[in-house]
């Protein structure tokens, strides 16, 4: 569904992305990791062409993305910004309807289809009651949710997702990212999320490629790259990872300083399923 | 705890909640809106040294239509000030008003703040400027009945607003300060050219002098072919974008990811809008604040859909425009004040309230 090829991007002298290659399937969830800076972000930007890649290419079904127009690419890939901002007089329905702009032409305005679909949308993200609520008078969650919402309402085979939950409670990363993955599931839809919170990324996502200073230094099951001695170097800091007591997968955190010497000695550093 | 279940099938909206919830009450506001402005008309066509009945007025147009007569028992004075001195005056002003107030909306929303308007911004002294430029030279002006000074003008305006926001951009945004900043120093430069040409040409220094100081007292019925051929396709173009200005607030990442052609919609919004404040300009001089104060009080009444603020605005600015020259010609009769006098003396105290407020909370 979504194919990149030696994907390089700058912004002027520095380079954000090295010869990026990766596929995303219909169905899947592929988490992107990294350290800060790293080109999680930039690769979103660079698919739905708010920068021009230096070099390589980025095909969606085939297609290859630089030759659909900006519309073309909204009705392909949606997307959840980091940070968005979001006017505070607006009503959490009208931010929400805007998901539709790529689906109606300059005469239209929405109408009841648009307002259906728009209306699932916001169900699914726990937000219809808020519909007539402004924008300003929302949590950071609610706004989060609703931005998420407004993405559903593209109605677009591909979702990119750029920390979607970095402002929102556990209960409510959970509730996305389990939306998230039953978007994939049921409805087939390809997600790429940019993800911060690697123990997030290793609960849900079903491959992980991690970034560092923009090159792929690690791709594959999440318990392949989440690996204590990929994370060290990376983030530069000793981490223990181990395996969920009930999923097996992996779980990420640093540890203090204090405690690092005498586990060094120990050895208790170890790698999932050791 | 399940969240976000598995939402069930929406179902139907029934019409009246359709219409509530998306806040679509645009048709009965814009009839309301155009029959105070056809009242105004008409109190304002009524009111002068010769008091003209409001009927009578309303005879004198109506008879204009073929096949009807109902002023021939009218005196033919009457007529003559109604249909000849002032109508064309109050319809010229209402539409600079409704033009200077769709474009300062268009600014607003393509520049996402709230304090951008045509005077502000530099567009208003570069159209003053491109149309003295014009009118000081030695040739004539007009070339097959339709004037040059607007084009001129329109040059001027194109100008000082692509000044303005290369000179006010950083990085991705144009902020407040830096805007209002660049508007007031191209607004000097263009003032003070002006001025030097005016200087230099001392026969035609009362005509430009009169026309810069803005007003309608030199309106007739010829001038509408000034402003209506930039201003009907103009307002067009902006009407029609509506959706796509309010897609626009988020910011500029998230309207192209939503599938806006970012940089085309803002070239061409900008161009249409500096296009029509250039026709108001060539008109009816340099008229401040309209486009500020009218934009601003639509928002507060109706909130901040694009797709009626923009028409809203186009019929309160025709409004406050038709009252405010009907004051500058009354207030001190027999002689005139000069109807921007009166925008800046209600528009400034609202543009200080503006900036002393938070924006965002209305914007």
């Amino acid at each position: 569904m979504l194919e990149i090829r030696d994907l390089t991007v700058a912004y002027g002298e520095l380079v954000a992305l090295r010869q990026v290659s990766l596929s995303l399937g219909a169905g899947e969830l592929l988490g992107v990791v990294g350290p800060n800076g790293s080109g999680k972000s930039t690769l979103i930007r660079a698919i739905t062409r708010l920068v021009r890649p230096l070099g390589g290419d980025i095909h969606l079904d085939g297609k290859e993305a630089g030759r659909l127009s900006q519309r073309e690419l909204a009705r392909w890939a949606a997307v959840v910004p980091q940070n968005p901002y979001l006017p505070a007089a607006f009503t959490v329905l009208e931010v929400a309807l805007m998901g539709r702009t790529p689906h109606l032409g300059l005469l239209q305005s929405e109408g009841r289809a648009d307002l259906a679909v728009v209306r699932r949308a916001l169900e699914q993200t726990d937000t219809w009651r808020l519909a007539s609520r402004r924008m300003g008078e929302l949590s950071g969650g609610e706004r989060q949710r609703v931005v998420v919402a407004r993405a559903l309402a593209q109605g677009t085979p591909l979702l990119l997702l750029d920390e979607p939950t970095a402002h929102l409670d556990m209960g409510h990363q959970a509730a996305v990212f389990d939306l998230v993955r039953q978007l994939c599931r049921r409805e087939g839809k390809g997600v790429l999320a940019a993800i911060h919170d690697l123990s997030l990324a290793g609960q849900y996502c079903d491959r992980l490629v991690m970034l560092n200073e923009g090159r792929i230094v690690g791709e594959g099951e999440p318990q392949e790259v989440l690996s204590p001695q990929l994370l060290a170097s990376i983030y530069g800091t000793r981490v223990s990872v181990f395996p969920h007591p009930l999923t097996g997968r992996p779980v990420v955190t640093p540890m203090s300083e204090a405690a690092r010497p005498g586990l060094e000695a120990k050895g208790s550093v170890g790698t999932l399923g050791s | 705890m399940k969240l976000f279940g598995s939402a069930a099938r929406a179902e139907p909206l029934p019409e009246a909640a359709f219409s509530a919830l998306l806040g679509r009450a645009l048709w009965p506001r814009l009839a309301l809106g155009l029959g105070v402005l056809l009242g105004v008309a008409l109190l304002a066509a009524a009111i002068g040294p010769v008091a003209i009945p409001a009927d009578a007025v309303a005879r004198i147009v109506l008879s204009r239509l073929p096949g009807v007569s109902l002023a021939d028992s009218l005196p033919q004075s009457w007529q003559d000030i109604v249909w000849e001195i002032r109508l064309p005056r109050v319809v010229i002003a209402g539409l600079v008003g409704a033009t200077l107030a769709f474009s300062g909306a268009t600014y607003q929303a393509v520049f996402r703040n709230p304090l951008a308007d045509p005077y502000l911004i530099g567009v208003a002294a570069g159209a003053g400027l491109g149309a003295t430029a014009v009118i000081v030279s030695p040739l004539d002006y007009t070339v097959g009945g339709l004037s040059l000074v607007p084009l001129a003008a329109f040059a001027g305006a194109l100008t000082a607003v692509g000044l303005a926001y290369a000179l006010a951009r950083v990085g991705r945004t144009v902020p407040t300060v830096t805007l209002i900043l660049a508007g007031v120093a191209i607004s000097s430069i263009a003032t003070s050219a002006t001025s030097f040409l005016m200087i230099n040409h001392n026969e035609r220094v009362l005509t430009t002098l009169t026309w810069l100081l803005g007003g309608f007292n030199l309106s007739e019925w010829s001038k509408l072919w000034w402003v209506l051929p930039y201003m009907l396709p103009a307002a067009a173009v902006v009407l029609l974008y509506g959706r796509i200005l309010n897609v626009l607030q988020l910011d500029e990442e998230q309207a192209q990811q939503l599938g806006v052609n970012v940089e085309r919609v803002k070239l061409l919004l900008l161009g249409a809008a500096s296009l029509a404040t250039a026709a108001a300009v060539s008109v009816s001089g340099i008229i401040g604040f309209v486009g500020l104060i009218i934009p601003h009080a639509v928002r507060l009444l109706w909130g901040p859909d694009y797709r009626q603020l923009l028409p809203m605005s186009m019929v309160l600015g025709g409004v406050f425009l038709i009252l405010a020259d009907l004051l500058a010609r009354t207030v001190n009769s027999p002689s005139e004040v000069p109807v921007g006098i009166i925008t800046a003396f209600c528009g400034a105290p609202f543009f200080l309230y503006l900036l002393r407020v938070r924006q965002r909370a209305v914007f």
